[in-house]
């Protein structure tokens, strides 16, 4: 009866299942991008490529950092560090949701025997400047990915519209391989010669990172920080296009939307220390939302966001 | 003459717009068919998560022809004019005829249309309606323009008639009409063509989708019930969640799981709100204990192992969710068993509104007038005061932070752990009520006293400020509040003056305003209960008009008495008398309250008149004095008769002025005593 690949036997057999079957189906296979972020959608292979005209498909896997999150290792499914498994693709194909749940029989999930539904839920960034509509996926009523058309990203509408797949690879993985705490799910394969389970690996930096993000960051260099990343950012982007030294045009919006994931960072950070208040939080969040327009508003000049000014794509 | 039917299959639809949508769908191509000149017998819509469907049963095949014709300018008007016409009728001007008006040659134009087949028209409607479709909040996506509320995968519009079905032309965006659609997600196999409604409804069914949504409520309720009660239970019922289950399914199958011992010393409220908000799952009772032991959850999969992977995978969930509840719950616990102290000072630093200070504030105005209040609903002052103080404190707790919607409920369950009286606790849970137009009224004097208090703080402060409502806008929904005090004195017969009661509340409210804001209120409540908009302005123009318990037991006898032939002939009367007084007041410049005088009665109907006065105004006053309207007006009925006699045998301007004075005098009286009752004149009819 069942069409479903046999059950993966740890989180990183996941991983490489889901990396293969997005490969085959036509995704660039890409890594994590190389800074903090607090979500798949931050990298700039989302963020920015989501904008423009240009056609798009990418796959990859992002740690993503949520220092509020932090529970020193012991909550069963909550980790101020963990993995997301993102894919994008654009225009959005018209099959994109059959797509979708042949990743998760990739992955083991039979929707024969499994209840997999699409339910309502509508996404929204707002350091990112950037909303969608879509669903959150249950199995068993558990939502095990999130479903999202994008319609605006940094303030652009996008066109075309990106369909974007966010999986919690933590959650969905102990759910696949049925672990009730997330440092007690392997890792690698339990039969190798060493096994290592997820807590082998991550248990101590949870704690570590978890005192670092509560009670350690220095919080008055935090905010000298996140002050140097905006005006750099700026900085970057006031530039005149034209670089003498090359002689073409040469936007920097990708190293200006690095000082803006900085920036965000730095405020997840801050927060996480609680030395932000209620009604600064939206100020901060605006700064950053106003950091991530105007790196929009320079990635569609380029040649990869579909505008006339330089870059290298053809 | 053929049926139409139309399905637009998507991407899944959020439950909470289905109904709508289907509705929409229906309305807005049934308007266009008929607009367009077509008629049909019947229409019916369906929505499931995936599709929404129209079925129009014996549609006429083609329009009626129309034949239009339009009257242009004189034939020796300025060419302009001309121009104009034809550029208006698209005509040229031979085809223009003209005719003889009155006393000129007119240009006409006469345009005939033939009738138009009704795939054309269909066709037409549809697309516009797919362009135009009042989704909520919609979306675009892959590289093409069109919106819809999820992409939009397949139209099909086909039409029947007896030489078979044939599909509808029509393409929008590519996406072109067919006669196939497929069936359940995962049990379906594939596409299928369809011939006809019932082809198609049959079709859907093998493929495992129940298309009304009504039916798919039905079954999922049934098997709910069957499923609770084969285990000695009951399902709690929820009609909201029992239709948003119903859009979240094609084929529901009903699961029911246990819920894990450790979490039965949950609050019944607190396991409800957790299992409806995260996992849209129902609460199964034990009907004895009133412990809510299982879960029932609806599937949208017939799956090989009985749903025995579905269930455990739910449980597991479950547990997660409410084991963050049992966190929550034993922490609070904590705290309100050290008297809730943290709540309290946490409250400081929470604003109410900015111009109205932070809730504790607010805490503190509301126990102040509880305390002025509860005399008047019969409370002990210090239990409501006391109750005010901490009926608002589970605002801080962690499990309220989680479920807004347990305020209140978690109020009383901290209450009473922090071992305070029944009748405090009771409030903490009750003073918000009522909410709803429906909602059930507290009884309770203490819960009464702070509810009124919580709600007059609300509106005399929101008045000082100058926030009052303004048509449809009303965010802190003061309109609300305002049926809750009207429905809260209403029901406890509690008898207050408004504007006394305003006095002693946040200062600076203008009360005057605010009352005439509560008669707006109490005249909507007061219709919706059948009494008449002419009898509630006769009752408010009286004094005492803010005392709301005595105003409507004014308005409920006036509305009674009119009712009797007694009261609607007494009425006429006392039109009659006052319109006759009131023109020769106008006429006379003087009052005619002196005071009439039997001596001057010159015919038998005239002295009946008197002596029918006398009678009842010794019956009315003390009826009056104890607030006994029907008891008033049943004596001021007993003038009908003498009032119509008098009418009838006597001539009030006659020529003797002076006894003239005397009957517009005895006027006077009738008027006198009818307006103590009410301001009759305010009374139609």
């Amino acid at each position: 009866m069942t069409d479903s690949a046999p059950l993966p036997r740890s989180f990183q057999e996941i991983i490489l299942r889901l990396q293969a079957y997005w490969g085959a189906k036509g995704c660039a296979v890409l890594q994590p991008y190389d800074m903090e972020v607090g979500a798949g959608t931050f990298h700039p292979a989302t963020t920015l490529r989501a904008l423009g005209p240009n056609a798009w498909a990418a796959a990859y896997v992002q740690p993503s950092r949520r220092p509020t999150d932090g529970r020193y290792g012991e909550n069963p499914n909550r980790l101020q560090h963990y993995y997301q498994y993102q894919v994008i693709i654009k225009p959005s194909p018209p099959d994109l949701q059959d797509l979708y749940l042949g990743s998760l029989r990739a992955i083991g999930l039979d929707p024969m025997l499994h209840d997999i539904r699409f339910v309502e839920d509508d996404w929204e960034s707002p350091t990112l400047g950037a909303w969608g509509l879509g669903w959150e996926v249950w199995c068993d009523g558990m939502e095990v990915s999130q479903f999202t058309y994008f319609q605006q990203v940094g303030g652009h509408d996008c066109r075309p519209v990106s369909g974007e797949l966010t999986y919690g690879l933590e959650r969905l993985a102990m759910y696949v391989l049925g672990i009730d705490h997330v440092m007690e799910m392997p890792f690698n394969d339990p039969q190798s010669p060493i096994p290592l389970t997820y807590g082998d690996i991550f248990r101590q930096t949870e704690e570590e990172y978890s005192r670092h993000n509560f009670d350690g960051a220095t919080t008055e260099m935090l905010f000298q920080h996140f002050k140097d990343a905006e005006a750099e950012c700026e900085r970057l982007l006031a530039f005149d296009p034209e670089d003498p030294k090359a002689a073409k045009s040469i936007v920097m919006a990708h190293p200006a939307y690095d000082q803006c994931i900085k920036a965000s960072h730095l405020f997840n950070l801050l927060d996480a220390r609680g030395v932000i208040s209620v009604t600064e939080r939206q100020a901060y969040i605006g700064r950053v939302r106003a950091l991530a327009k105007k790196c929009a508003d320079a990635f569609v000049t380029t040649a990869a966001g579909g505008g006339a000014g330089g870059g290298a794509v053809a | 003459m053929p049926d139409l039917l139309i399905e637009l299959f998507s991407e899944e639809i959020p439950a909470r717009m289905q109904a709508k949508a289907a509705a929409d769908l229906k309305r807005l191509v049934t308007d266009g068919l008929v607009e367009a000149g077509l008629t049909y017998a019947s229409a019916g819509a369906f929505s499931t998560p995936r599709r929404l469907v129209l079925s129009v049963e014996e549609l006429t095949a083609e329009s009626r022809p129309v034949r239009e014709e339009r009257k242009g300018p004189r034939t020796d008007a300025p060419a302009a004019a001309l121009e104009g016409f034809l550029r208006s009728t698209g005509l040229t001007k031979d085809q223009l005829e003209v005719r003889d008006d009155k006393k000129a040659q007119v240009y006409f134009a006469v345009v005939e249309k033939p009738g138009r087949k009704a795939d054309a028209i269909v066709a037409e409607v549809l697309e516009g309606v797919i362009r135009n479709f009042p989704w909520p909040k919609s979306m675009r996506w892959g590289a093409g323009s069109l919106r819809w509320v999820r992409p939009l995968q397949s139209i099909l519009c086909l039409m029947v008639d007896e030489a078979g079905a044939r599909v509808v032309p029509v393409e929008v965006d590519g996406i072109a009409a067919g006669n196939t659609t497929e069936g359940h997600r995962f049990m379906g196999a594939g596409r299928f063509a369809v011939s006809s409604f019932e082809d198609y409804r049959l079709k859907l069914s093998r493929a495992r989708v129940v298309l009304d949504a009504a039916e798919r409520e039905a079954q999922i309720w049934q098997a709910a019930t069957n499923m609770a009660f084969a285990a000695g239970l009951e399902v709690v019922e929820d009609r909201g969640l029992l239709a948003e289950v119903a859009g979240l399914v094609e084929w529901p199958v009903v699961l029911m799981g246990p819920i894990g011992e450790e979490f039965m010393g949950l609050p019944a409220e607190v396991l409800q709100t957790s299992m409806k908000e995260h996992q849209k799952f129902f609460s199964v009772r034990n009907p004895k204990t009133g412990r809510i032991e299982r879960f029932i959850t609806v599937a949208n999969i017939e799956a090989a192992d009985g749903g025995a992977a579905i269930l455990t995978g739910n449980q597991k969930v479950l547990r997660a969710r409410l084991s963050d509840a049992r966190f929550f719950w034993e922490n609070d616990l904590r705290v309100a068993k050290a008297g809730m102290g943290e709540w309290a000072e946490g409250l400081r630093a929470v604003t109410f509104h900015n111009k109205l200070g932070s809730q504790a504030e607010r805490i503190e105005r509301i126990a102040a007038l509880a305390r002025e209040i509860a005399p008047l609903v019969g409370a002990d002052a210090g239990l409501a005061e006391q109750a005010a103080r901490v009926g608002k404190l589970d605002l801080r707790s962690a499990m309220v932070g989680e479920f807004p919607e347990l305020q209140g409920v978690m109020g009383r369950y901290y209450a009473l752990a922090a071992g305070m009286p029944a009748a405090v606790a009771d409030a903490a849970r009750d003073h918000y009520a009522p909410l709803g137009p429906s909602d059930a009224v507290p009884v309770e004097p203490v819960s009464v006293a702070v509810a009124l208090a919580d709600k007059i703080d609300t509106l005399t402060g929101f008045w000082a400020i100058d926030e009052k409502p303004t048509g449809s806008k009303d965010p802190f929904a003061l309109r609300r509040a305002a049926l809750g005090v009207i429905r809260l004195v209403l029901v406890n017969g509690v008898r207050a003056s408004l504007a006394a009661v305003f006095a002693k509340a946040y200062p600076g409210a203008d009360g005057a305003d605010l009352i005439a804001f509560f008669h707006d209120r109490l005249k909507v409540f007061l219709k919706d209960q059948g009494i008449r908009h002419d009898v509630i302005d006769a009752c408010l123009a009286m004094p005492g008009n803010d005392d709301l318990t005595l105003l409507v037991k004014r308005a409920q006898a006036l509305q009674a008495f009119l009712a009797s032939d007694d009261g609607t002939n007494l009425l006429q009367g006392f039109k009659r008398a006052n319109n006759i007084l009131s023109q020769a007041e106008a006429k006379d410049g003087v009052e005619y309250s002196f005071g009439a005088d039997p001596k001057f009665a010159e015919s038998d109907a005239e002295r009946a008149l008197f002596n029918a006065l006398d009678v009842a105004e010794q019956a009315i006053g003390p009826a009056m004095r104890a607030e006994d309207f029907a008891a008033a007006m049943g004596a001021m009925a007993q003038l009908r008769a003498p009032i119509d006699a008098f009418f009838t045998a006597v001539q009030i301007n006659t020529e003797n002025q002076v006894v003239r004075r005397n009957r517009l005098n005895l006027l006077h009286r009738i008027r006198a005593i009818c307006s103590g009752v009410a301001d009759l004149t305010k009374v139609d009819g």
